[in-house]
This record gives structure tokens, C-alpha cells and sequence, in this order.
């Protein structure tokens, strides 16, 4: 069926895989009508694409050290992008961003700006000339300009601390989904969703992710826009909710004002099961102050220009031209989802509290909505709950609270669309979720294998040895994840948020002025990773156990502080010490400079 | 000056650009949320919600790819472009 190079035939491959899914889809609504259970089909949904993602790691299985590390550099520009957008649309975007602006508004979509604003300081600053460089890691830049063993091993650490902390949200989305589609406890799904997660990068490593990552983002935009489109549709908002929700959201400030935001106490609020909440916050009304928007959007998009797991996948494509065009196409295949979600939560939140749909909750007597069976079976999953506070019978808005997941998990439900829709939604969110999950994984695993261990403590180590490095460490630290995501310490949003604060906080400016401030040497780079970190850190501590922060930096923009920290260090070290010698400038001229042989394969 | 500092001059002259045009698509305009948020927007949406959730998502997409064509058109003007058509 396909002759010639797998690069070659990449739309083939891909569209054959697109076919087959989407018949794969039709078959289950079908085995539906025919009596298959919600049970079966959602089992049938994960198993499958699950078992696709782990033929496609080994099929992609390498011993070269340039296809493991950088897929051998071949990987073409809008491929490439796909793969991006897997790698950073994780669980959180797509199970929990629907959800928060479902609650929180305005003030919530600031992370929609950061985190695709994010990407044109990744083209114009960074992505190109890393790719330039040759580099395998992140950390391999750092060492390589700034020179010495303690810079590589600063930005080691500070990779390590931002991706491990968001590795360990992912690990535990992948097994919240696991459990329940295939109806086991959370503590083994945990690990049913890591060996998934390592079946599709052990093997093949980058090449292995990249591949994997790709059908899995065909998997997920499927199945998040399936969903919205089918919707709105059916809720006669029209065919292209995109275009065509003005009224949704004009209906939805007018609800807003009738009912109004009553405040419950405290004592009431006690009953609702932990991690629900109600709507607060206006819909579509500006309810934040312009510094807390912008604040998060900042930290948001300098945090995506620093973490590693995104710039790594600009190594792997063939020219520095095309890792510019590649991160183009990211955005182009992210902002599909992105601006979806908010298209969700509007739908969600009518459906839901507009009294005259027959969807709606809110004005129904308790007892009625009580014996709804959705709310039945998302009240037993912990996801939703109401509670007759004023004792008047009646639903109010402020009596009915719902778990941030529930938006996209049970909003195809509510609607009244078939089981099948659910298991896809399923099949997407564990896509989501396992696609970052392996781009972090490997992120961390790569920079100790290639930086410390064969850069650091065994140079001479030959090929076979180190590819067994890197993948005994990525088992370790998937584990490692996977045990920390068992003991369900935080939620999955809070600490995604957290990464991106970590990251900017070491990693940012020594990026940054790596390129484009010549005179920026290792002392300066070395003072600014450690003290941005370390700073950012102590921060989040001193907000976190009571303090009250300063300039309205919270404990989700901390790293606006640790970044700060990290500049001024950085440039009053580097001036402080002497100038770089001249090879190194020599080197700086040469990353600027798209043509010619990169950096690290000319040595 | 060399031809590589003009290079570099033209990129840095680039980059001024686009970061000015994102600057004011992702923080600019929001200085003035709230007012903005009172005009009707593309599609009938409040406008400030509508950049939120669309209208700079969009321009960002737009911008990158302008900023990288730009600066291939800088790259191919020094001859420092790459061969191959990627």
C-alpha cells in the first residue's frame, strides 16, 4: 500500500489513520444502537487507541542517537506543529481550561492569551536560533554557550524541578481517565496510564513521541470539536458555535444580572464536596483588574518561551527556516482547541441555567433535579451536587456546583448526545494528557542522560551505553511521577501553572540573552538560573504559608519575581566578571546566522 | 559594517516589530478591558471577550507567520538562507 520513505508518505500514513479512526468511531455508535454498554465502548475507546499509540513507539524504535534525541532532524513543518500541540495541550487544556472559564470568566481566559502568546516570543527569540545551535537538550545550549560543567548542571536542575512538576499533574490525568473508563482504582490506573505512557517513548525515544504525539493530536481535536460542533447544533446555536454565539453570551449576562452572584457562607459551603464550586464570577463581563489579567497572561507566555519540553520539538525539524514556520503551525493546530473552550463553557453554562431550555437546572424545585439521571450518576462521581440552602425548594444559581472536569466530561451528556461522544471525549483526554507526559518525561529523562551523564560524567561513552541510560532513566522517573501523582497531593491545574512559573523563573533569561546579549557570560548565566529559581521558590513558600506577596504577584505569577530576580543577577553578574573570550562571540555570530553548519556538530 | 552586522541589524529591527505588535495584543489592549468590553465586537461578541478567546489567539497565529517570512526575506537578501525547500 505505501512505497518508499515514511517521510515521504507522512499525509498518507496520517490520513489512512484519520480514516480509520473516525471509522473506528462510527463503528462503536453503531455496536451503541445495536446495545453495546457505556462501559464497552469506553473501554473499547481507550484500549484502542492506546494499542495504536504503542504499535506506532515500536514501529518507531531506534539505536542511533540522532533519531532518539532529535528524531534524526526530519521531521517536517506542519507535522511537527501537530506534534507541538499534542505536546502542550495536556490534560489540563483539554479536561480542565473549558471548565475554568466555565467559572471563573474573563479573569480565567488570561491563560488563553499567555499561553498562545507565549508562542511568538518562541519564533522570534528563541526556536530558530536553538535550532541552529544543533543541540540535543535544552541544557546543551546553556553548557555549550555559556561553557562549564556547573551551567549545564544549573539548567539541568531547573528543567528537572519545572517538568517534574507538571509531569506528576499529567501521570495523574491519564489515570484519573484510566480509572474511570476502564473502571479500576485510581491508584492502579495510575499506572496503567504510565506503562501507556512509556510504551510510546521508550523505544524510539523523540522519534518514538513524535510520531505517537501527531495521532494523538488527531485523536484529541476530534475529539473536542465533535463534541462543541454536535452541540451547538442540537441546542439550535447555531451550526458554527465559533461565528454564532453572541446571543448565547448576551443570554447568558442577562441570566447573570436576574439571578445575581449571591455569596453563600461559610457554613453552608462546608456541605459541598471538595473541589466543586459554583458560579461566581460573570461570564463574559471584564470582573478582573487590568494587573491580575496581564499578569498571568505575562507569566503564562514567558513560561512557554522557557520550558523545555516545547523547545525541544523545534530541534527536530530539518532546517533553522522550517522550525520558524513550524512554530506557526503549533499555534495554527493549539488555537483550534483554544478557541473552542470558551465556545464550550458558553454552551455548558446555558444549557445548564437557562430556565427555558429543557436542559436547564436552575429554577427546578430540588427534588426534580435530584432525580435527573445525569445528575445521578456526575453527583456519584463526585463532579456535581446541589443543596437547598435558603429552604425555599427551588434550585438557585448559587446552589448548584459542579467539579471544573465535568464541563467537557459531562456537558455531551446533559446535552443529550450518545454514549459514543463520551468514550471519545475519553480517548481525547487520555491522548491530551499522555502526549505531555511523554514530551516532559523525555524532556527530563534526555537532559540527565546526555547532559550530566555523557557530558558530565562519562564523555566517552559510546552509543549503546548511553541510549540504555536514557531509557532506564525515563522508567525511573516515570515511576518516580507516577508514585508522586498516586498520593494526589495537588490539582491538576495549580501545579501546571506552577511549571510555568518555575520555568521562567531559571530559565527565561539565560535563553534569551544566550542569543541576543553577546556579553552575557557563565557567572552571570550561572547567578541568574540559580538565584531566578531559588528566588521564585522562596516566593511561592512565603505566599503559600500566609504572606501577602507584593505588586499583586500571587503564587500562580511568582515566576514574574523569580524571572526579575534572574535578569538583574544575571546582567550585573555578567558585568561584573569579564567578557566572554572570543570563540564564544565567534559562536554567538555564527547562531544568529541561519546558513552554514550548526554549532554543536562542528566541534 | 559587515554584511552579517547588517543582517543582524535588519533581524533586530524585525524582532522590534513583531515583540510591539504582541505587546499590544496581549497586554496593550488590556489595560482598557473594561472599556473596551462595552463595544460590540466581530460577530456580535463584547470585544475585549472576543479578543480573549479569538481575536488575539488569531493574531498571534497571523503575526508568527508574517515574522517568519519576514525574516527569511531578510535571510535571502544577505544570502544566508538555507538550501532546500522546507
Amino acid at each position: 500500500m505505501i512505497k518508499g520513505n515514511f517521510i515521504d508518505n507522512l499525509p498518507k500514513v496520517y490520513g489512512i489513520y484519520t480514516g480509520g479512526f473516525l471509522a473506528f468511531i462510527i463503528i462503536m455508535s453503531i455496536g451503541e444502537q445495536m446495545g453495546m454498554t457505556a462501559k464497552v465502548i469506553g473501554i473499547c475507546f481507550v484500549a484502542f487507541t492506546v494499542a495504536i499509540y504503542a504499535i506506532i513507539g515500536y514501529l518507531s524504535r531506534t539505536a542511533q542517537a540522532d533519531a532518539y534525541y532529535v528524531a534524526g532532524r526530519q521531521v517536517p513543518t506542519v507535522f511537527n506543529g501537530m506534534a507541538t500541540a499534542a505536546d502542550w495541550m495536556s490534560g489540563a487544556s483539554f479536561v480542565a481550561m473549558a471548565g475554568g472559564i466555565y467559572f471563573k470568566g474573563y479573569g480565567y481566559m488570561a491563560l488563553l492569551v499567555g499561553w498562545t502568546g507565549g508562542y511568538v516570543l518562541v519564533a522570534s527569540l528563541l526556536a530558530p536560533y536553538l535550532r541552529k545551535f544543533g543541540c540535543y537538550t535544552v541544557p546543551d545550549f546553556i553548557g555549550t554557550r555559556y561553557g562549564g560543567n556547573l551551567s549545564r548542571f544549573m539548567a539541568v536542575v531547573v528543567l528537572t524541578v519545572a517538568s517534574f512538576t507538571y509531569v506528576t499533574a499529567q501521570i495523574n490525568a491519564t489515570g484519573t481517565i484510566a480509572s474511570v473508563a476502564l473502571d479500576i482504582p485510581f491508584q492502579y490506573a495510575v499506572y496503567v496510564g504510565l506503562i501507556s505512557i512509556l510504551l510510546c517513548s521508550m523505544l524510539g525515544g523523540m522519534r518514538g513521541v513524535t510520531w505517537t504525539q501527531v495521532a494523538q493530536y488527531i485523536v484529541l481535536i476530534i475529539a473536542y470539536l465533535l463534541p462543541v460542533f454536535w452541540i451547538s447544533n442540537k441546542m439550535g446555536a447555531g451550526f458554527f458555535p465559533h461565528f454564532m454565539l453572541a446571543d448565547e453570551v448576551s443570554r447568558i449576562a442577562e441570566l447573570e444580572a436576574q439571578f445575581g452572584f449571591v455569596k453563600n457562607t461559610a457554613e453552608n459551603l462546608k456541605e459541598v464536596p471538595k473541589g466543586l464550586a459554583g458560579i461566581t464570577k460573570a461570564h463574559s463581563a471584564v470582573n478582573a483588574t487590568p494587573w491580575a489579567f496581564i499578569s498571568l497572561a505575562l507569566a503564562m507566555m514567558m513560561g512557554t518561551a522557557s520550558l523545555p519540553h516545547v523547545m525541544m520539538r523545534y530541534f527536530t525539524t530539518p532546517s533553522v527556516k522550517a522550525a520558524r514556520k513550524s512554530v506557526g503551525w503549533s499555534l495554527f493546530f493549539i488555537f483550534l482547541l483554544y478557541s473552542s473552550a470558551p465556545m464550550l463553557a458558553t454552551l455548558s453554562k446555558l444549557s445548564l441555567i437557562d430556565p427555558s431550555l429543557p436542559t436547564g437546572i436552575i429554577g427546578k424545585s430540588i427534588t426534580e433535579v435530584q432525580a435527573i439521571d445525569w445528575y445521578q450518576n456526575w453527583n456519584q462521581a463526585n463532579l456535581m451536587f446541589v443543596s437547598d440552602f435558603n429552604g425555599n425548594g427551588t434550585l438557585e444559581l448559587n446552589e448548584f456546583f459542579m467539579g471544573g472536569k465535568a464541563v467537557v466530561l459531562a456537558t455531551p451528556e446533559i446535552a443529550g448526545l450518545p454514549y459514543v461522544i463520551s468514550g471519545l471525549v475519553a480517548a481525547g483526554g487520555m491522548a491530551a494528557a499522555m502526549s505531555t507526559a511523554d514530551g516532559l518525561i523525555l524532556a527530563i529523562a534526555n537532559a540527565i542522560s546526555h547532559d550530566v551523564y555523557y557530558k558530565i560524567i562519562d564523555p566517552k561513552a559510546e552509543t549503546a551505553k548511553r541510549l540504555v541510560v536514557a531509557r532506564v532513566l525515563l522508567v525511573v522517573i516515570g515511576f518516580a511521577g507516577a508514585t508522586i501523582a498516586a498520593l494526589e497531593i495537588q490539582g491538576i491545574l495549580g501545579s501546571v501553572i506552577w511549571a510555568f512559573d518555575f520555568a521562567m523563573s531559571g530559565l527565561f533569561f539565560p535563553l534569551v540573552l544566550g542569543v541576543w546579549w553577546k556579553r552575557a557570560n557563565k557567572e552571570g548565566a550561572i547567578a541568574g538560573m540559580f538565584l531566578g529559581l531559588v528566588s521564585g521558590a522562596a516566593y511561592l513558600v512565603w505566599v503559600r504559608t500566609g504572606g501577602s506577596g507584593f505588586l499583586g504577584i500571587t503564587q500562580l505569577t511568582f515566576g514574574i519575581f523569580g524571572s526579575a530576580v534572574s535578569l538583574v543577577s544575571m546582567v550585573v553578574v555578567s558585568l561584573m566578571t569579564s567578557a566572554p573570550n572570543a570563540a564564544t562571540q565567534r559562536m554567538v555570530d555564527e547562531v544568529r546566522v541561519p546558513s552554514g553548519r550548526s554549532i554543536i556538530g562542528k566541534q | 559594517m559587515s554584511k552579517q552586522e547588517q543582517h543582524w541589524e535588519k533581524s533586530k529591527g524585525l524582532l522590534m516589530v513583531t515583540l510591539a505588535i504582541w505587546f499590544v495584543f496581549s497586554i496593550g489592549i488590556f489595560l482598557f478591558g473594561a472599556e473596551m468590553n462595552e463595544v460590540t465586537g466581530p460577530f456580535g461578541y463584547p470585544l475585549t471577550y472576543w479578543f480573549t478567546c479569538q481575536g488575539s489567539l488569531g493574531i498571534f497565529v497571523i503575526l508568527i507567520f508574517w515574522f517568519a517570512n519576514r525574516q527569511e526575506k531578510i535571510d535571502e537578501e544577505f544570502g544566508f538562507s538555507e538550501r532546500g525547500d522546507d
